[in-house]
């Protein structure tokens, strides 16, 4: 699905990254541990946390991750937008939980990792 | 091609920061995904270890056609049992360090993961020095 169709159905706000919401995300990973997200190989991931710090950021950018939702209307600093903007991040916050977003998600079609 | 950066002990506003750096280098030697990936995915696992468990160090890359080599190193206070250290799940992180997203016991086996050899040289009240080699050559790509 497309980034807006994410947008779209976790009734999300875009914080960053508006120019890449017709970009294709395939897979769906949502976890707090940032190990966790650490050890996947596949391209093309949608990271669902309600990890709001660096870390997320920067994990996202080592494991090539292009999209971050954040969940629960977590709010990321500017330093973390910044740091997302200068490695090409779209973040998105929804007020949902991980629970409702991710099975919204899976049920629109978005893909799990495992 | 040797480059050499300090990693400040317990600032995790700048964890991190170092991996990129290195990340950015690879990609301009023009490394595939793949390689990239891996060694930085073990470089960052590293640079937080450092951050969060040490008393400071730095890290040092050493880059060539056939492999990269980093090596990270620490002042202390070192690893008392390598065996249980290495064992996915056991971590001895603070709760600051599990509200960062790490802690759960994952980042060495993680490191073991992506590397081709790992040496690691610690014990209790010493420096930590690991290093970390990957090799480029065609055929080479870790499984």
């Amino acid at each position: 699905m497309k980034l807006s169709d994410v947008v779209q159905i976790v009734n999300g706000t875009v914080l960053c990254g508006q120019e890449n919401l017709e970009r294709e995300v395939r897979l769906g990973f949502a976890s707090d541990l940032m190990s966790d997200v650490l050890t996947l190989l596949a391209d093309d991931i949608l990271l669902i946390t309600g990890l709001s710090n660096n870390q997320a950021i920067r994990t996202a950018e080592m494991s090539d991750i292009l999209q971050i939702l954040f969940v629960r209307n977590k709010r990321p600093t500017k330093t973390m937008l910044d740091l997302a903007h200068e490695h090409g991040i779209t973040v998105i916050t929804t007020p949902y939980s991980m629970f409702r977003s991710s099975g919204l998600l899976f049920k629109n079609g978005l893909d799990p990792v495992y | 091609m040797h480059v050499s950066y300090e990693v400040r002990a317990g600032d995790f506003s700048i964890a991190g920061k170092v991996s990129s750096t290195v990340k950015g280098i690879l990609k301009q030697l023009n490394l595939t995904p793949a390689h990239v990936k891996r060694i930085i995915v073990a470089l960052y696992e590293a640079e937080v270890n450092v951050v969060a468990h040490s008393f400071g160090g730095k890290i040092d890359c050493d880059i060539d056609s056939e492999q990269v080599v980093i090596t990270v190193s620490d002042t202390g206070p070192g690893i008392a049992d390598l065996e249980l250290a290495m064992t996915e799940g056991w971590s001895t992180a603070t709760a600051e360090v599990r509200e960062m997203g790490f802690g759960a016991g994952m980042g060495l086996s993680n490191i073991r993961k992506n590397t081709d050899i790992l040496k690691i040289d610690t014990g209790k009240g010493k420096p930590t020095i690991i290093s970390m080699t990957f090799r480029l050559a065609e055929g080479a790509e870790h499984a």
